[in-house]
Parts: C-alpha cells; sequence; structure tokens
C-alpha cells in the first residue's frame, strides 16, 4: 500500500484482489498470473511429493503415523470412488486423490491472514499478489476443462469414435419416427451440448464462487474493522463466526470438487 | 457534471442489480437448503440407523444447492468493484 496516496475503500480491496501478471504476448488472453501459478504448483508438489514419499517408505508391517494418515487418505478417496463408480478404479481413484488433495490444499491457503501475507509479498511483488489459486477462475477452470477432457476421452475409448457420435445425435429421445429424425437428431444435439457445456462450467464456478466470495466477505469484514472502534468491535465476532464456516467451506467444496470429478468420468463410462 | 450523473447512474442501477441478485439467490438456495433438510429429518426419524449415511449425503447436497448462489454472489461481488459496465463511460 503506497503512502503517498490515500487508501479508499475500493482501493484497498483492488490492491488485495489483483493478480501479479507477467505477459506473454500481447493481450488480456496471453497475460500469466504468476502468483496463481507457483502457488499451484508449489503446493501440488508438495501434496503428492509428500505422498510420494511416505509411500516409498512403506512398510506391510505395523505402520508409522505419517504411513497410517496417507492410508486413511487412500482408502477414504477409494470408498467414495468404490460408491459411485463399479468398473477398474485403477485410473479413477488417484484421479481423485489428486484432485480432492491438491484442491484442498489451494482452498486452505485462505486461512492465512490477507494483510501479514500481503505485507510479506510486498517485498517482492509491489502491485498485488494473489495468495489462494482456486480463486483465480484461471486456476479452477483449468482443472475442470481437464476432467471434461477426460470425460470425452473416456467416452470416446469406451464407446469409440462413431459409437460417441451416434450417441451426441440420438441420445435421449432417439431417432424414431424416421420422419421426424432430422428434427429429434437437432434437439437431442441440443440437449448434449447443454450437458456437455454447463457440466464444466458449473464444476469450475462453484469452487471459484466460493473462494472468491470467501476472500471478498473477509476484505469487507477487515474494511469494516479499519473504520473505527464501532466497526471493530462488530467485525471481530462477525470474522469470527464467517472464518469458522469458511473451515467447512474450504474442506466442502475440496470434496465435491472431487466427487464429481468421480461422477463425470464415471458416467462418460455408461453406454445406453 | 455530465459525466459524473451518467456514472451516478450505472453505479445506481448495478447496485440494484447486484441486490437483486444476491437477494433472489440467497432465496432460492436457503428454501432448496430447507427443503432438503426437512427430508433428511424426516428419513432420520424413520431410520435412525441410516445417520450416518444420510449425513454425509446431505453436505454433499448442500454444496451443491448453494453453487449457484455463490455463483451470483461472486458475479455480483465482481460488478460492486470492478464495474465493467464503467468501462462505456471511459471510467
Amino acid at each position: 500500500m503506497a503512502a503517498e496516496q490515500e487508501m479508499t475503500p475500493s482501493s484497498y480491496i483492488g490492491h488485495h484482489l489483483s493478480f501479479l501478471q507477467h505477459p506473454v504476448s500481447e493481450g488480456s488472453f496471453w497475460t500469466l498470473n504468476v502468483d496463481s501459478l507457483v502457488t499451484s504448483v508449489v503446493l501440488g508438489v508438495f501434496s503428492l511429493g509428500f505422498i510420494w514419499w511416505v509411500v516409498r517408505g512403506a512398510t506391510s508391517g505395523v505402520p508409522n503415523k505419517r504411513q497410517a494418515f496417507v492410508e486413511l487418505a487412500c482408502e477414504f478417496v477409494d470408498n467414495q470412488a468404490k460408491d459411485i463408480f463399479q468398473g477398474d478404479r485403477k485410473f479413477i481413484a488417484p484421479v481423485a486423490l489428486t484432485v480432492g488433495l491438491w484442491v484442498l490444499l489451494m482452498n486452505a491457503m485462505d486461512f492465512l491472514p490477507v494483510d501479514i501475507l500481503s505485507w510479506v509479498a510486498h517485498f517482492f511483488a509491489p502491485h498485488g499478489f494473489r495468495f489462494v489459486p482456486t480463486a483465480d477462475v484461471n486456476t479452477t477452470f483449468a482443472l475442470a476443462l481437464s476432467v471434461w477432457l477426460l470425460m470425452i476421452y473416456f467416452s470416446i475409448s469406451v464407446k469409440g469414435l462413431g459409437g460417441w457420435i451416434h450417441e451426441l445425435f440420438c441420445t435421449p429421445f432417439g431417432v424414431k419416427p424416421i420422419w421426424a429424425s432430422p428434427l429429434l437428431a437437432l434437439f437431442n444435439l441440443l440437449f448434449n451440448m447443454v450437458e456437455y457445456i454447463s457440466k464444466p462450467l458449473s464444476h469450475s464456478l462453484r469452487l471459484f464462487g466460493n473462494m472468491y466470495a470467501g476472500e471478498i466477505i473477509f476484505l469487507l469484514l477487515w474494511m469494516m474493522a479499519g473504520a473505527g472502534i464501532a466497526g471493530a468491535i462488530f467485525a471481530v465476532p462477525l470474522g469470527l463466526i464467517w472464518a469458522i464456516f469458511h473451515v467447512l467451506i474450504v474442506a466442502l467444496q475440496a470434496y465435491i470438487f472431487m466427487m464429481l470429478t468421480v461422477v463425470y468420468i464415471s458416467m462418460a463410462h455408461e453406454s445406453h | 457534471m455530465e459525466k459524473l450523473q451518467l456514472i451516478a447512474l450505472i453505479q445506481a442501477y448495478t447496485g440494484v442489480g447486484i441486490g437483486l441478485m444476491v437477494g433472489l439467490g440467497a432465496l432460492g438456495a436457503c428454501i432448496g437448503v430447507g427443503i432438503m433438510c426437512s427430508r433428511f429429518l424426516e428419513g432420520a426419524a424413520r431410520q435412525p440407523e441410516m445417520i450416518p449415511a444420510l449425513q454425509a449425503k446431505v453436505f454433499l447436497l448442500l454444496g451443491l444447492i448453494d453453487a449457484s448462489f455463490i455463483i451470483g454472489l461472486g458475479i455480483g461481488m465482481f460488478f460492486a468493484f470492478a464495474n465493467p459496465l464503467l468501462g462505456a463511460l471511459g471510467g
């Protein structure tokens, strides 16, 4: 926060909501949000690297606490996947574990207090640094689009390319009677397009909206706390309540993201 | 002065829009969660041994039902702090 300009509420919030960006080429499509990239990669390496390191030294005798913890997590995810997908879980369950653990850690970055971190980040990123990667719509869309590509890949690999295209045009209404088949095929295609577009959209925006709105409400509360004694007296209990609720939201949204990943991939394996 | 009036006009209507987005979204989300939880309580009263299994599903459905509301909240906050409609005025 620069000392020579007065801080207004919108500039406080605007400063906290600006990314550390690096343009690769012209235009806003080619601007990288370096803070989201770096934070998400570091968290991914940390979380999955931890699991890899524990599994590397795993014993089949009495497990130590780290191994027991990793086994708990893997078993939890495997049970959830088993409930939903009755098939070969060799690929789905690790995907679910990866996505669930990674999103959980990225969401958990929201627990760290925003102003203290921003003071630390001020030394190397004066214009802004966002610490929560999943509060960036690019990150959540990247995750959801990867799941979407997996969905399409599995649809094609289970039903064949011709079978998939047939399914696009002939479900859910079918193409009988023959005289109405162009119209019916069009309706089927429209339905399927809506389904194919709404799944990644809702998947990503749900996570993004929860994290982004949570961050904004924290910022608004701290702004109210900075507005005087009365503001501080009201902001502290409200902040406490919202922080406790946000802990639930962080874990819940990671769990929902993981479950929906499993559900979408298992739906792609179904054929009618 | 004219530009200030135009800015005030845009912000005023944006404010009303944000209020509608958040209010109507909250209305829908709360009614939906209320209906879902009332069914859960009914099922829990009939079969208390199903409570742990149903409780896990309740939390999952809570997150799914809240989704549209929170997306609307996020869009409302975006309009509140970085109103893109002001871009037509050049600021």
